[in-house]
């Protein structure tokens, strides 16, 4: 067995894929070139009246309270008493409502509309530099790192202003060292509700009645946390809004008359508590402005904005505290906040029109630098921009010069020259690098097509010495190295992106080209053109179901409904692939026993390998496993979440945790639901261990079988019920709840890691008990024939000998089966249990712990979720392997151990069936965070680990099909030994019940057939991340393509980063075995034959 | 002997697409308000239970169905009412599947009951009237050495054209675009209809242009 050749062939196509994958990220994802420059007070200058220095002017407010409250959506500010049953988070800020009716020139609330992406740290981004973030930043969530562009905070600190900050310690990681005094407190845990706000009240109150502060910027986290932990409609949920309306009471009555308060939300959130996306429902946020002294005209007039962007808080703020609004700001001044041009002459205060000319300035003096930087804006709306800018401004100087009133339409036509700007800039900022993007989809395709000729020319392959990767590798370097060096004298510096692309590309290349050579040859050997034809015809056939069935799957990622409704669409195009297997049988006539009369008449049937009995079985069995596929598929629908798009959706209820349930006997009920179908998943792995006799054995995957499998169902369960109990429900064992909900799940984590690493290290199942001599050689079998024959290498003296040691085996077992194993004497010679199913068990032991670990960073009810993926799994398996036993036996055909494409395929459907099933969706906002702190329930230090159980949560189902992904090759073989015994011809009996044991007699087709079904996987998932990197190219300036096809595309690489890689765990094991299966034959050869 | 059976079968083909389109354009005028979409399962309804009527009656006349061994009176009743037991086992069958590949369970329950009507008198049915009350002999017909004579064949066509119709009409049900023939089970039953009358139209041609690679040497 070459597991070597098998390992870095694959490897090298993961390697092609990872860099088409990359390349094509880099060109896809939005960039926004980041201006690292700074507005100074020079900068503002006012026209006309010399040169007054704008900071050195009173500014309107001196000091400024900024009270973020996390997720505070507009929803949850507006008051309407007229509710005579309000929800529990309606009405619960009536203060707001009341300063606004009561003091009209003082206040105002408006909707505060976030840009997408709403996640917290891209709006504080937002809401301090002005400037609109990018789709790139999503990902910097995790590991928020300082702003480097020009921003409130930085000015403010310019300007020699103190600025507090208490709340959530994003900030701190944003702005590093530019407080005047900063109380940050850890964010990250969602679970935590109290920390922060406690955290902030404790100092809020006592530093704004001291005096060593002039803006004082507090940020709440429990409205968020709240959400994210019960969801908005929660009496949670109440309690917390009812304590932010009381931070607000107090702070008013604690305001100065200089002083002006902002509260405001971030973002809003969906009706389950979650943000991120751009739905209205997370983009309106509250916005509340207050001032002990009166700033607005008059009460809320029509002019007003209905909604004001997050953006124009920037420049307003900076305005009125008398900074220079930051460089990169592309917001507007909120006018009813200045004076309007009538009333503003005497006093220093800026006007409408004067602050409105100040932000003008400022942005186009941003575009003009930007522009000057990056290309990407399109000229011709540039030098309109301009003209504009420049027309405006000549009027404008003309006015204040003549010192006469402005005209009416200037402050208008100024907004609007702001709004043009700013729309500009979210458009352009979906910048692409075609170039990029087309070499990333060139190098993927070239890599599925080399996937799937690998996968064909699986034998040609692994048998040829010389067809290693040497000389695609050494090209791959050489071109790689050239490219870098050309780069290096032609521009100076290295980008790494294209040098990997022209290395993959020519070793990509250069293996076509050389399979291609070995194709042909291989095809002459085989005798006249016509033959070609007719097996090219043949196989096109074969492929024709599931090829169909691959290419829908490929099409409906083009098209954004059938991605939003993807859960359905696959569950639909499995069931319906499934179903062709036994109309395929049927159609060639393996699904009934041959009655006699037509087999007569025809005459065309080929002789019946299996008897109609056997026939007859295995026929139920496909049909009845097929009933069973069917019954989890439709059952997996009901554990799908919801898209925002898809409109009368309710999601599961069972994706929610169990702790947010408030009725105390569905939660029981959940709960023994959730238990009792681990406890069936644990019962199905071991009674198939069981059944093949693999838990007899002394090894340590027995040990890990029988020992460690049921103590982390036991760890899992506590764990459940530790963290689904109310926490004032058991106030006196709060201490131990706590302490369990830390070591439970970290011991399972631990049980885990010891059982996979303890199947790694002894995979081998097999007991054997060796009887004495004598009676070993009174069971009269024929010494082997091999020893009389002396010119045999010892290699093939082991080739010839393992088979028959294990015929001699088998047939001692079967003996003493016979005799019932009553008398002694004549008990087997030699026993070995679990020979037959030597390496399907250690994979599927290996699948089953990692279901039960990933399990465990799931919500409680997806255990049913998981009960049906096993149970799908074992059915799609049954039926794979009738079907083979039905269709004839695996070995009269010339291709050794294959496995047709279209179970392959339904096995790849699965995975993405049971993504959708344990309530996953391919957006941001869908991920469950929640995982991060199974068994971290205080938060982490790092990112690592967090981002890493997300990861596995999040591709659960991708991880458990691609590690089983070898049990398709075994299964047949390991449901082999029934059909034998169900009444095969006598005469073969002998050589039928090998099992799995028939790998070792072919090592050769063994590796050919286990590098075939590896690359067919790996093309079936790599055509899936081809198609969806189409549609995000081809669809790039489509409406969705920022809510669908791009998430999408970040979930189908990451999936197939994921898959791939557990894939080569998966082939890694088996090969392990197989190692460790030689060992022990060589231990065992000396024993028994001598 | 080829020519007479082509023959046959296209004329018998062509009085079932008459009858189809009669159930379509008869209602339209007589019943007012009657449309497509609009009282799609009044439409459903008047297509099966013509389609039915024709099939039965044509088949029946031309004597394709199996020579029975008994002709007492007995024997014949056993064999219509076992026919309107399949009839109706094979309504609930095709309702059970469309609910698992994804119809909604309770919600338009009597459209989906509707669809699985007309997808059993366009292909069961026909099942009934060539073959019998046989379900071996179903199971045997759809292999590919089971036909025994043309009509196998063209059964065989017929009822794949219908069910793959169907199928395809499923797909463009998730699409955005708020069609009215987007309703369920709408496309449904219009892509089983087309794929009837396709395969209608499919299998005479088919049989007529590979009478030379068909052999049947049990008829
Ligand atoms: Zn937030
Ligand atoms: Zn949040």
């Amino acid at each position: 067995m070459k597991g070597l050749t098998v390992l870095s062939l694959l490897l090298w196509l993961c390697a092609a894929y990872f860099v088409g994958i990359y390349l094509f990220v880099g060109g896809f994802l939005l960039v926004r070139l980041e201006v690292n420059r700074t507005s100074t007070c020079e900068d503002v200058l006012q026209p006309g009246e010399g040169p007054r220095d704008f900071c050195q002017t009173q500014p309107r407010f001196r000091k400024a309270v900024v009270l973020i409250v996390d997720a505070l959506k507009i929803d949850f500010a507006r008051f309407d008493p007229t509710r005579t049953t309000p929800r529990p988070y309606e009405n619960k800020l009536p203060v707001l409502e009341e300063t606004v009716s009561s003091r009209p020139t003082q206040s105002r609330l408006y909707p505060f509309r976030a840009d997408p992406p709403t996640t917290t740290m891209q709006r504080i981004k937002g809401f301090t530099t002005g400037s609109l973030p990018t789709f790139v930043d999503v990902g910097n969530n995790f590991a928020s790192s300082a702003i480097l562009e020009d921003n409130l905070i930085h000015q403010l600190g310019q300007m020699g202003k103190r600025v507090v900050f208490m709340g959530d310690d994003t900030w701190e990681n944003l702005f590093p060292k530019k407080f005047y005094r900063s109380l940050p407190f850890p964010s990250f845990n969602v679970k935590d509700l109290d920390t922060v706000d406690n955290g902030i009240l404790q100092h809020l109150y006592t530093t704004m009645v001291g005096d060593d502060w002039d803006v004082l910027v507090a940020h709440f986290l429990g409205v968020d946390h709240c959400g994210h932990r019960f969801g908005p409609d929660h009496p949670a949920m109440a309690d917390k809004l009812t304590q932010m309306d009381g931070v607000i009471r107090s702070v008013i009555d604690r305001l100065q008359n200089d002083t002006l308060l902002v509260v405001m939300g971030d973002h809003g959130m969906t009706d389950t508590g979650d943000h991120g996306g751009e739905s209205q429902k997370e983009t309106d946020a509250a916005l509340f402005l207050y001032s002990p002294s009166p700033v607005f005209p008059g009460p809320p007039s029509q002019d007003e904005p209905d909604v004001v962007p997050q953006t124009d808080l920037v420049p307003t703020l900076a305005l009125l505290l008398g900074i220079p609004i930051p460089f990169s700001n592309v917001g507007q001044v909120l006018l009813p906040l200045f004076p309007p041009p009538q009333t503003g002459g005497a006093v220093t205060r800026l006007s409408q029109l004067e602050a409105l000319w100040i932000n003008t300035k400022q942005v186009n003096r941003f575009l003009e630098t930007y522009s000057g930087l990056a290309k990407d804006i399109t000229p011709e709306i540039l030098s309109e921009l301009k003209a504009e800018f420049s027309r405006l401004s000549s009027e404008y100087l003309s006015t204040v010069r003549e010192g006469r009133p402005p005209p009416p339409h200037l402050a208008s036509s100024l907004q609007a020259y702001l709004t043009s700007v700013r729309d500009t800039c979210r458009a352009t900022w979906a910048r692409f690098n075609p170039v990029k993007m087309a070499a990333g989809l060139a190098l993927l395709m070239f890599a599925c097509l080399m996937c799937f000729v690998m996968s064909e020319l699986s034998m040609v392959l692994t048998e040829e010495k010389r067809a290693g990767l040497k000389a695609p590798t050494a090209v791959a370097v050489t071109v790689g190295v050239g490219v870098a060096a050309a780069q290096l004298l032609a521009r100076g510096y290295v980008e790494a992106a294209w040098c990997l692309a022209a290395g993959t590309f020519s070793s990509e290349v250069l293996f076509l080209c050389r399979a291609w050579r070995l194709n042909s040859p291989a095809v002459l050997k085989n005798g006249a053109k016509a033959s070609k034809l007719s097996r090219w015809m043949s196989l096109r056939r074969l492929l024709l179901p599931s090829l169909v069935v691959l290419l829908l799957r490929c099409a409906s990622l083009l098209s954004d409904s059938y991605v939003i409704y993807e859960g359905r669409v696959v569950t639909f195009l499995l069931l319906s692939l499934a179903l062709c297997i036994p109309i395929h049988l049927n159609w060639n006539g393996h699904l009934l026993p041959p009655t006699p009369d037509p087999l007569k008449c025809a005459g065309l049937l080929p002789s019946p390998t299996l008897s109609p009995a056997a026939i007859r079985k295995e026929s139920s069995t496909v049909l009845g496993c097929l009933g069973v596929l069917v019954i989890c598929g439709y059952f997996s629908l009901s554990f799908h979440g919801c898209r925002e798009e898809q409109g009368f959706c309710q999601p599961s209820p069972f994706l929610s945790p169990l702790s947010r349930l408030q009725d105390n006997q569905l939660k029981n009920l959940y709960y023994i639901l959730s238990v009792i179908s681990l406890a069936v998943c644990a019962y199905f792995l071991r009674l198939c261990l069981c059944h093949y006799g693999n838990l007899n054995s002394s090894g340590r995957t027995a040990f890990t079988a029988r020992w460690i499998l049921p103590l982390l169902c036991i760890c899992t369960g506590l764990h459940w019920a530790v963290s689904a109990t109310p926490e004032d429900g058991f106030r006196n064992l709060a201490e131990l709840i706590r302490v369990a909900q830390l070591a439970l799940p970290r011991a399972a984590f631990g049980l885990l890691g010891v059982g996979l690493s303890l199947i790694f290290v002894d995979p081998l199942t097999v007991f054997v008990k060796t009887r004495t001599a004598a009676s070993a050689r009174s069971s009269a079998l024929p010494l082997p024939r091999y020893r009389a024959s002396t010119g045999i290498s010892p290699q093939a003296e082991l080739r010839h000998l393992i088979p028959q040691i294990y015929q001699r085996m088998r047939r001692s077992l079967e003996d003493g089966e016979l005799s019932g194993g009553a008398e002694e004497d004549n008990r087997p010679a030699v026993e070995a249990y679990g020979l037959g199913t030597v390496y399907s068990a250690p994979v599927l032991l290996f699948c089953g712990l990692l279901g039960i670990g990933l399990l465990l960073l799931h919500p409680e009810g997806m255990t049913l979720s998981f009960l049906l993926l096993l149970l799908e799994m074992g059915a799609l398996l049954h039926i794979h392997a009738s079907s083979t036993a039905l269709s004839g036996s695996p070995r009269s055909t010339s291709g050794g151990f294959n496995v047709p494409w279209t179970p392959v395929v339904v096995w790849s459907l699965a995975a993405t069936q049971f993504f959708h099933a344990t309530g996953h969706l391919p957006t941001f906002p869908s991920i469950q965070w929640g995982a991060a702190f199974v068994g971290f329930p205080d938060g982490h230090a790092g990112t690592i680990l967090p981002a890493f159980l997300v990861t596995l949560n999040t591709f659960a189902s991708h991880i458990l099909f691609a590690v089983g992904c070898p049990l398709l090759l075994f299964w047949p073989l390991v449901r082999e030994v029934r059909g034998g015994r169900g009444g095969r011809g006598c005469g073969e009996e002998g050589e039928d019940a090998v099992m799995e044991m028939r790998l070792r007699e072919n090592p050769h087709q063994f590796s050919a057939a286990l590098l075939q079904l590896s690359t067919r996987y790996l093309f079936i998932l790599g055509a899936q991340v081809f198609s969806s990197v189409c549609a995000a190219a081809i669809l790039r300036r489509h409406l969705m393509v920022w809510k669908v096809f791009a998430p999408k595309l970040m979930f189908e690489a990451s999936g197939f980063l994921v898959s791939s890689v557990f894939l080569l765990i998966g082939v890694t094991l088996v090969l392990r075995i197989d190692v460790a299966v030689g060992r022990w034959f060589k231990r065992l050869i000396p024993d028994v034959s001598r | 002997m080829w020519d007479h059976e082509i023959r046959a079968m296209a004329s018998t083909h062509a009085i079932i697409a008459a009858s189809v389109f009669m159930a379509t354009v008869l209602p339209a005028v007589l019943v007012p308000g009657f449309s497509v979409y609009g009282t799609h399962l009044l439409w459903l309804y008047s297509v099966s239970a013509a389609v039915a009527a024709v099939s039965v009656s044509v088949f029946w006349l031309l004597g394709i169905s199996p020579p029975t061994k008994k002709h007492t009176l007995g024997y014949k009743l056993s064999r219509l009412f076992r026919s309107c037991l399949y009839f109706f086992l094979s309504c609930l069958f095709f309702h059970t599947v469309v609910v698992l590949y994804g119809a909604p369970l309770i919600d338009s329950a009597l459209e989906t009951f509707s669809l699985a009507v007309l997808l059993t008198s366009l292909t069961t049915l026909r099942c009934l009237c060539v073959l019998g009350p046989n379900v071996q002999a179903w199971i045997r017909v759809f292999s590919r050495h089971g036909a025994m004579s043309v009509w196998d064949t063209c059964l065989q066509i017929t009822v794949a054209c219908t069910l793959i119709g169907a199928w395809v009409g499923a797909f463009p049900i998730p699409l955005d675009w708020d069609r009215p023939w987007q309703v369920w089970p709408v496309s449904c039953s219009l892509g089983a209809l087309i794929g009837y009358l396709t395969g209608l139209v499919v299998a005479p041609a088919w049989i007529h242009y590979h009478r030379k690679q068909l052999t049947y040497k049990c008829k």
